[in-house]
């Protein structure tokens, strides 16, 4: 009895400080979320009517305005353009790379250095670049284009009703392809020469070599990629309180939580807080399922 | 061996972890101090609240501790104040916004009635009885207004309009609609300056008073008129014209950066709070002409920063001697100069202030006073949020219909 205390005991002692800490700071967190997301708490006033799941419904089929589905909406459209562009730009600077320049420590740092920046920093820069102002009032992004001549590109960034969204994603963009370099590039330099001379030895051109050798094995890399900027777009807030502050144009969920919240409607808070937290985790809960599988395997 | 000091360092390890979350918590003050809640961290509100505490200091013997929480006009403040107030760590006093904005505090009795304080020091006398009654909440007044501020105000840059040959202040929502034509014929192309959600609510307010009235403005608050009026339809159609000519990326801009449209010539109207010219000035703007919105007679509409005392403070004798300072003549005098509005009391001498001030102090004792939505004195903290929201989905979209729906649906805000 004693010897099997003593093989499992100090380990367990070991980790029982965190255990203890996530314990009660995150999984008894949510628990207490999704209690509140349940009762019907719309002012500071304590209240612990249950409602159930009344809250969740009210938010899908009961919200002026549409509110919270408007920033579904706005939050896909990030979502979307946020993780094309990043995986684009990403593969193909690690490919330009990876093809071999002079100077690529340079250029690595060059590609990563914005990631060091904070959202509210860069938020507030482009803030003044994506300004919307066009013709003789343009300033940021719009003046440079105009006295390029080439005023046609200029355009009202974010505050258009319909995309704007995909202009907010730019800064998001910008600041992260690097990291996807990162990946991307590691994910190259893993790839064992023997198989690329093998595949040079069969005869197979440059553009077979990458697609039938090279990119199937960055699957992984890419689907790492995918989730670690996709959680990020999930949860994103501060790039767009920076850049719009809270408004309607440019409101996701989690920007409507802080609003919510402001007003001391804990229990629409708390329920939306849930749903943004069910999003990141449809994303997040299969692949840690997979690699925890991949690991057990190996 | 080995295994027992592994265990041992492992419980070193384990204490160590825990120990920084067991010893939080900072003591709260000595019974000499008052910790004064604010978000006037600088300009001219930092200047106000210093010649407040100037006067607190000669009146009262307790020691003032600034509790300050700067940036995003408030809103960082008024959330690390409730989470404060949820802990039951309040501060002896706060800042709010008078009127309606202190409802969800008096629903979930974090703050004091006052009634008898405002018996013993008078003010029941010296504030306008308007005002108390816009105050009270069942008969129970909650927080004392250290000043009056006016939102129905339209700026005009003089010369502008001189040189597009407008001679005539417009005095009625046609004149303004002729006036700001004139404008755009002389080549400017955004005539009436604006800026984001809150600002778009202000001039919507604005429009609802002239086509409404005073009674049937205030009423839209209350539940007495009916939004779906076709009165109200009117104000909002009213509205959606106006909106045609301002400036395009409003929703761009915070209320500074419409003020300078106006400053720098490519506007010719302004509407905007009695805060501006201090803003105007700094700047080296002069030029500037100013009534009240046309339409609106000689409606006053006020919003006030009020002081409260809430539950549970810990120096609640030196919160009653802040606020009483707050609510004197000298303390009002001394607050009101420095951040350029109105005291709220009806005694303050005219001739000791600017001449904006001296004309709204003119105003305030003789107009009828109306509550601003946009700034809390009609409404509660959720229906400002929800309004705003519902404007600037109209700034986007102009769709009158959701508009209409949304800002009946926002007044209803924390009713019940």
């Amino acid at each position: 009895m004693l010897t099997r205390v003593r093989r499992w005991g100090p380990g367990l002692l070991l980790i029982s400080p965190s255990l203890l800490l996530l314990g009660v700071f995150v999984y008894g967190l949510i628990g207490w979320t999704i209690k509140v997301s349940m009762s019907d708490r719309h002012t500071a006033a304590e209240s612990d009517g249950f409602v159930g799941l009344g809250n969740y419904v009210d938010l899908f089929t009961n919200d002026v305005n549409g509110r919270f589905l408007h920033s579904l909406r706005n939050l896909l459209i990030f979502t979307v353009v946020f993780l094309l562009g990043t995986m684009l730009l990403g593969l193909l600077w690690a490919f330009l790379l990876e093809r071999g320049v002079r100077a690529e420590g340079l250029f690595r740092t060059v590609y990563l250095f914005p990631m060091a920046l904070s959202f509210v920093a860069s938020g507030v820069v482009w803030r003044w670049l994506m300004n919307s102002g066009q013709g003789d009032d343009a300033g940021g992004l719009n003046a440079i284009f105009g006295k390029l001549n080439l005023g046609f590109l200029q355009n009202p960034w974010w505050t258009d009703p319909e995309w704007g969204m995909a202009a907010m994603a730019v800064p998001a963009i910008w600041q992260l392809s690097g990291y996807v370099m990162a990946l991307f590039l590691a994910g190259f330099r893993g790839i064992p020469a023997e198989l690329r001379e093998a595949a040079a030895v069969d005869g197979a051109s440059t553009f077979q070599l990458y697609r039938r050798v090279l990119f199937p094995q960055l699957t992984p890399v890419a689907l790492s990629a995918l989730i670690i900027v996709g959680h990020m777009s999930m949860k994103m807030f501060d790039l767009i309180m920076s850049v719009s502050g809270a408004q309607w144009l440019t409101e996701v969920p989690a920007v409507y939580v802080w609003q919510t919240l402001l007003t001391s409607d804990y229990a629409k808070a708390s329920a939306i807080s849930v749903i943004l937290l069910l999003l990141v985790a449809v994303v997040i809960v299969p692949y840690l399922v997979q690699t925890m599988r991949t690991e057990r395997r190996s | 061996m080995g295994r027992m000091r592994r265990a041992a360092v492992a419980a070193v390890g384990a204490l160590a972890l825990l120990s920084p979350a067991a010893c939080g918590g900072a003591d709260s003050g000595a019974d000499q101090e008052v910790e004064v809640f604010t978000w006037w961290a600088d300009g001219g509100e930092k200047a106000g609240l210093d010649g407040l505490v100037a006067a607190f200091d000669e009146q009262c013997d307790y020691s003032f501790v600034n509790g300050a929480v700067a940036g995003g006009a408030g809103s960082n403040a008024k959330q690390v104040l409730a989470s404060r107030l949820q802990q039951g760590d309040a501060p002896d006093t706060f800042q709010a916004h008078a009127g309606a904005a202190l409802s969800q505090y008096i629903a979930a009795g974090q703050i004091e009635d006052l009634s008898a304080l405002y018996e013993e020091w008078g003010l029941t006398e010296a504030l306008p009885p308007g005002l108390i009654d816009n105050l009270s909440v069942d008969g129970k007044v909650y927080s004392v207004p250290a000043n009056i501020h006016r939102s129905n105000v339209l700026w005009t840059n003089k010369s502008v309009l001189a040189d597009a040959g407008v001679t005539a202040e417009p005095a009625t929502l046609a004149d303004l609609l002729a006036a700001l034509d004139t404008l755009k014929a002389a080549g400017i192309s955004a005539p009436l300056a604006i800026g984001k959600d809150w600002s778009q609510l202000m001039l919507l307010e604005a429009v609802l008073i002239s086509d409404l009235g005073p009674e049937g403005f205030t009423g839209l608050w209350t539940g007495a008129t009916d939004w779906n009026s076709p009165e109200v339809t009117q104000g909002l159609e009213n509205y959606k014209r106006l909106l045609s000519y301002t400036n395009a990326d409003r929703d761009t801009y915070d209320w500074t950066d419409a003020g300078k449209l106006l400053m720098d010539g490519k506007a010719g109207f302004f509407l905007m709070g009695d805060w501006a010219p201090s803003d105007f000035e700094a700047k080296g703007f002069t030029d500037f002409g100013y009534s009240a919105f046309p339409g609106n007679g000689d409606t006053f509409q006020w919003l006030a920063d009020s002081f409260v005392l809430p539950q549970g403070a810990d120096n609640p004798e030196g919160t009653k001697c802040w606020l009483k300072t707050v609510g004197s003549a000298e303390g009002q005098q001394a607050f009101n100069l420095k951040k350029g509005s109105i005291p709220a009391r009806t005694d303050a001498v005219e001739a000791d202030y600017p001449a904006y001030q001296q004309s709204a102090i003119q105003a305030w004792k003789t107009g009828t006073q109306v509550p601003s939505c946009a700034h809390g004195a009609a409404c509660s903290q959720g229906a400002v949020e929800a309004a705003n929201s519902a404007i600037g989905k109209f700034s986007s979209d102009q769709d009158l219909a959701g508009l209409q729906e949304a800002m009946s649906a926002a007044a209803a805000v924390g009713k019940n």
